[in-house]
């Protein structure tokens, strides 16, 4: 349920399709450049409540990445 | 005129932060205010208190290391849930000529002065872009437009400073962040007092105006940029120097 909110995410701050989203999906894609990053992070630290260290910011090069970073913050994306 | 805005100014006990902090209670703000000394700062409290009915809070830390200012957004966001104004005003002055300016005088003026700064918008930020609205208020100095003898240190984070408003506005526009400095001249606080006799008599007779300038001078400046007075408004230093 909260992997399909991480993608929904995705989704309409990329403006990516859901189903090109997906754990091989990589920063550098067109729609994922360092400004929609920004905009991404804020997205994510709003829906699921927290606060995004910055190192993980940077470290945040894919979609499984992604998981694992909100997974860390609490986050149980297969509730 | 601050209609229940959150405001965060860090180094506010004393100087021109508790001027700021004090002008922006009269004026319908929520204030935090910051600095390194409890007393200090719980006596502050109790003034903004008698000064309005809002839930003022107060932040005791040192903003100069990047796991308080973690810290202190935490405590901002989980209290108040938003961040609408956050003034960058802790600093600290210390004056050598180049020849006597050793590495630890600029690690740290550099770490409270310019690295604080930037870290503090990057934590403020993230409880402002999701409101999608937020102001900025960056203390820069004179000495950062215009350099000063036996200030090469000091004054090069003051420029940093007004680096770091320049391009953080524009970086942060998009998201109705402004971000603006006020750069300060001779303020009459306790900074000065570092200032030699003659270093302190040269810039007092290099103000056009012959006096001075007041705490207020400056909280009344970041008022205005704290305000909606100021909402189309970024990427602007202003002269505070008589």
């Amino acid at each position: 349920m909260l992997n399909e909110k991480l993608k929904n995410v995705f989704n309409e701050v990329l403006n990516i399709p859901l189903s090109n989203i997906n754990d091989d999906l990589e920063y550098g894609v067109i729609g994922w450049d360092s400004i929609a990053h920004m905009a991404l992070i804020a997205a994510i630290e709003e829906v699921f409540e927290i606060m995004i260290e910055t190192d993980d910011v940077v470290d945040m090069s894919s979609f499984a990445k992604a998981k694992e970073i909100v997974k860390k913050y609490g986050v149980d994306l297969d509730a | 005129m601050l209609n229940n805005k959150v405001c965060f100014i860090t180094g506010s006990s004393r100087g021109i932060g508790w001027s700021l902090a004090k002008l922006f209670a009269k004026n319908g703000g929520v204030v935090i205010i910051n600095g390194r000394e409890d007393e200090k700062l719980t006596a502050n409290l109790d003034e903004l208190n008698q000064i309005s009915s809002k839930d003022h809070s107060k932040i005791n830390a040192d903003i100069s290391k990047l796991k308080n200012i973690k810290e202190t957004y935490r405590i901002i966001y989980s209290k108040y849930k938003r961040l609408d104004v956050l003034v960058n005003n802790a600093g600290i002055l210390t004056d050598a000529l180049i020849g006597m300016t050793t590495e630890t005088l600029v690690d740290e003026l550099i770490a409270t002065n310019q690295k604080a700064v930037l870290f503090n918008i990057q934590y403020a930020i993230k409880i402002m872009q999701r409101q999608k609205r937020g102001s900025i208020i960056n203390i820069a100095s004179i000495i950062g437009r215009r350099g000063n003898v036996g200030q090469v240190a000091y004054g090069s984070t003051k420029s940093a400073v007004i680096g770091i408003t320049y391009s953080s506005a524009k970086e942060l526009a998009p998201q109705n962040i402004r971000v603006n400095a006020i750069a300060p001249g001779l303020i009459d606080t306790n900074m000065i007092k570092n200032l030699s006799k003659d270093k302190l008599n040269d810039l007092r007779n290099s103000i056009l105006m012959d006096r001075l300038g007041k705490p207020e001078d400056v909280a009344k400046v970041a008022l205005f940029f704290a305000s909606d007075l100021s909402e189309y408004v970024t990427g602007q230093v202003l002269g505070v120097d008589g």
